[in-house]
């Protein structure tokens, strides 16, 4: 008889009745012994007919239940495989977090890490104060927004910095200017009533008359000055008239006669016989070249100094000449960029596109010239996508091809004066105006003021034209030559500079012909 | 004829001494006061036909002295000098009761023939005066014509008036024309030009060779120009305000500017 308390039996004998059937769950156990974990397995031997029928039959037939057969086994082996596959498994799942970091490490770099340090960069470009720098992102996604949002804010800077530069500049001259004019008027008052006075006394004598008509009149063009320098804080409108350049230029010496004679300059005139009329305000013309004068006067300072003046009629064609005061876009957005000049002209701001990269490129204002101005890198010979800055629409002409390259076709219109086309791959200089070309060559008077000076540094050279720079320190204002540049510009001439080191500089003036 | 009296007030003793040497040769007589407050007390206590003074001036300034004599109703005109001659101040100083606005430097001419209106004027200010003080009405003759009513005047040189398609007609007041004695020339500037508000907007040289600037009342673009008074400038004399008529011009800065008129049908001076 077996004992029912015995572990193996008391699964199924706990309760009065034993069961006659078990999940495998409750027939299985595990324990552990000494030295391994043993899994022990009952299993009923059922009453079947084979063993009531048997000739033995040795049980009854309503038994159901005959025995159980409790084998047991060690698990060691079992146990051994389960610590290995462990083991594996850890292995495998480690090798697995390390290649899915690095790939995701990856694309974090590509998509977050570049465009991140591309702002990182740009801030540390635009905290130390370059307003130009431009992100290039033009992803979709909320870093390609943030790199947009920084470009434009970068934008926004530069104009207000612009701006502020601006006003300031105008408050401090408008105050120089009224300061200028009180002090200067008191005095010139004394000198312009007794002058004007003793000239009105003196009607009858030549000799004292001819003289007091020179103080009288330089008088008035000093109160002209002083009035000018008011009016050039509020932008005037020059006073024309149709004038012999000759007579101007000869007026300009007169007063700057003898200060030339002091520093024992010598001055050559060469003029051209005949020359056409220019259509000029004689007081402002005759200050800048005044200014010119005194400028090459002050920059010699050997024995043996020379200024020479010469003015001839010169014919040229528009071509690398005539300069693009306008610039609209096919929605008459404006593209001048008074940010970015280029030989102290404001230039044309055209969005530009090469290879999914973005950046503007600005346009050199003078037909022909193409001293362009590159915000990103293009190789040469490739074509650029041109568009406005503004409204994105594109400046391309698609029916035209480059008749010198073959290459795309860009264009803007210039109001009252039709469209400029260019050539839109770099290094291609083909431009075309048709208005400005049909009009052919233009007569211009040239002046052009000559010293043997000290010359001016090529890196002041293009700065020369602004206002306030200056190299005389104290003794300047930085004004003249700003004001000069204003005048001539106003009049629809040009004004150059070319110099040499300790071999002297020349100014030349071009002024255009009046009309008969 | 009884010298006429003149009291300069600047504080600049160059300005006073040419003042003064100045008017000497047109046998005026010339006070000076070297600062507004003792100008005014010279003013209180004697006669003069004529002030000429200074905007800038320590302690009280001209625009100053303007509202004293406007409170204190002594109507002795005021020509407006100063060193810091921008239009703002111009057009100030008329609106300001001055009626006359010379800036410096300024030459013998300009000097003399800005005095002789302000003579002039003060001359037709007594005869208006004693018009209407004369109860026999013996001198029954109005000295000049006021600007019609709906017209605005800058001091009381020029006129604007606007017509219905919003552009303006400007011109010369009788009462300016009257201070010129007998008018030679008149230049005017050309078609399409623009004017500015208180700058020359022509010139009237008078029979004694002096040059008068006029002051435009507006500033704006000249659209068309009265020929007629470019072929007979008496126009201008025999009907300043109709036929004689100087420019149609469009207004630039109308709102700003209209603030410096006064409307003709104001008693003001």
């Amino acid at each position: 008889m077996v004992d029912k308390k015995a572990e193996a039996c008391f699964t199924c004998h706990a309760s009065d009745e034993p069961l006659k059937k078990l999940s495998i769950a409750d027939r299985t156990r595990i324990f552990t012994t000494d030295s391994c974990r043993v899994m022990g397995t009952i299993n009923p031997i059922y009453n079947e007919p084979s063993c009531y029928e048997a000739p033995c039959h040795a049980h009854e037939p309503d038994q159901a239940v005959l025995g159980v057969i409790d084998i047991t086994e060690s698990l060691s082996s079992t146990d051994q495989k389960i610590e290995i596959a462990k083991l594996k498994m850890l292995l495998f799942a480690c090798i697995a977090i390390l290649c899915i970091s690095i790939v995701v490490s990856f694309f974090v770099r590509t998509w977050v890490d570049k465009p991140v340090r591309e702002l990182v960069e740009a801030t540390k470009n635009v905290g130390s104060g370059n307003l130009n720098f431009i992100v290039v992102n033009n992803s979709a996604d909320e870093l390609g927004i943030l790199a947009r949002s920084f470009n434009n804010m970068t934008k926004k800077l530069a104009e207000a910095r612009l701006q502020l530069f601006q006003s300031d500049k105008m408050a401090s001259l408008g105050r120089l200017a009224a300061g200028v004019a009180h002090e200067i008027n008191n005095p010139l008052t004394g000198i312009l009533t007794y002058s004007s006075f003793l000239l009105k006394r003196t009607a009858n004598n030549s000799d004292f008359h001819d003289d007091l008509e020179v103080i009288v009149r330089e008088t008035k063009r000093s109160r002209e000055i002083v009035k000018g320098l008011l009016d050039f804080a509020r932008q005037s409108v020059p006073k024309k008239n149709n004038i012999q350049i000759t007579n101007i230029v000869d007026r300009a010496i007169t007063v700057v006669e003898n200060q030339l004679s002091l520093n024992h300059i010598k001055l050559i005139k060469k003029y051209d016989e005949n020359l056409p009329d220019v259509y000029i305000d004689a007081n402002q013309m005759q200050q800048v070249l005044i200014n010119l004068i005194v400028n090459a006067n002050h920059a010699i300072s050997k024995n043996d100094g020379l200024i020479s003046i010469s003015a001839k009629l010169i014919s040229l064609p528009p071509y690398g000449i005539t300069q693009i005061k306008n610039a609209l876009c096919p929605k008459g957005h404006n593209l001048l960029d008074h940010t970015v000049k280029i030989k102290s002209m404001p230039s044309i701001r055209l969005q530009a596109r090469v290879n999914e990269k973005e950046g503007y490129i600005n346009i050199d204002p003078i037909y022909g010239k193409n001293r362009n101005h590159y915000g990103l890198k293009i190789k040469t010979n490739s074509a650029v996508e041109f568009s406005c800055p503004k409204c994105n629409a594109s400046l391309l002409d698609k029916k035209e091809k480059c008749p010198k390259c073959g290459g795309p076709v860009y264009f803007f219109e210039v109001p009252g004066k039709g469209l400029v086309q260019g050539c839109a791959v770099k290094g291609c200089e083909w431009q075309y105006w048709q208005s400005i070309e049909n009009e052919g060559q233009k007569e211009y008077i040239e002046i052009r003021v000559e010293d043997n000076g000290c010359g001016i540094p090529q890196e002041n050279l293009a700065k020369i034209f602004d206002p306030f720079f200056t190299t005389k320190g104290q003794k300047g204002t930085g004004l003249g030559l700003a004001v000069i540049w204003g005048i001539i510009d106003n009049h629809n001439g040009r004004i150059t500079v070319e110099s040499e080191i300790d071999k002297g500089t020349t100014f030349t003036v071009r002024l255009p012909i009046a009309k008969s | 004829m009884k010298t006429k009296r003149i009291i300069a007030i600047d504080d600049e003793r160059v300005i006073l001494d040419s003042i003064v040497k100045l008017c000497s040769a047109e046998g005026w007589h010339v006070d000076v006061a070297e600062d507004a407050l003792s100008g005014f007390k010279m003013i209180q206590s004697n006669v003069y036909d004529l002030i000429v003074c200074d905007i800038m001036m320590p302690e009280m300034d001209g625009f100053e002295l303007l509202e004293k004599l406007r409170q204190q109703e002594i109507r002795i005109p005021v020509i407006i000098t100063t060193g810091f001659s921008t239009v703002e101040n111009a057009v100030k100083s008329l609106y300001n009761g001055a009626i006359d606005f010379l800036p410096k430097p300024f030459t013998f001419d300009e000097l003399i023939s800005s005095l002789k209106r302000g003579l002039n004027y003060a001359k037709i200010q007594k005869q208006v005066a004693s018009y209407f003080f004369d109860s026999n009405k013996k001198n029954a003759m109005v000295s000049y014509i006021p600007c019609p009513p709906r017209y605005l005047r800058l001091g009381y040189s020029t006129w604007a008036f606007k017509e219905n398609d919003g552009s303006f007609k400007i011109g010369i007041t009788d009462l300016f024309l009257r201070t010129i004695e007998n008018i030679k020339n008149i230049e005017m500037l050309d078609f399409d030009g623009e004017i500015i508000q208180g700058n020359n907007c022509c010139q009237i040289t008078s029979d004694n060779e002096l040059v008068h600037s006029v002051l435009s009342p507006l500033s704006g673009r000249i659209i068309k120009r009265n020929e007629h008074v470019i072929g007979d400038f008496t126009l201008v004399e025999k009907d300043p305000y109709f036929r004689g008529w100087l420019y149609i011009i469009v207004p630039s800065n109308l709102e700003f500017e209209s603030k410096h008129l006064v409307p003709c049908s104001s008693d003001r001076i």
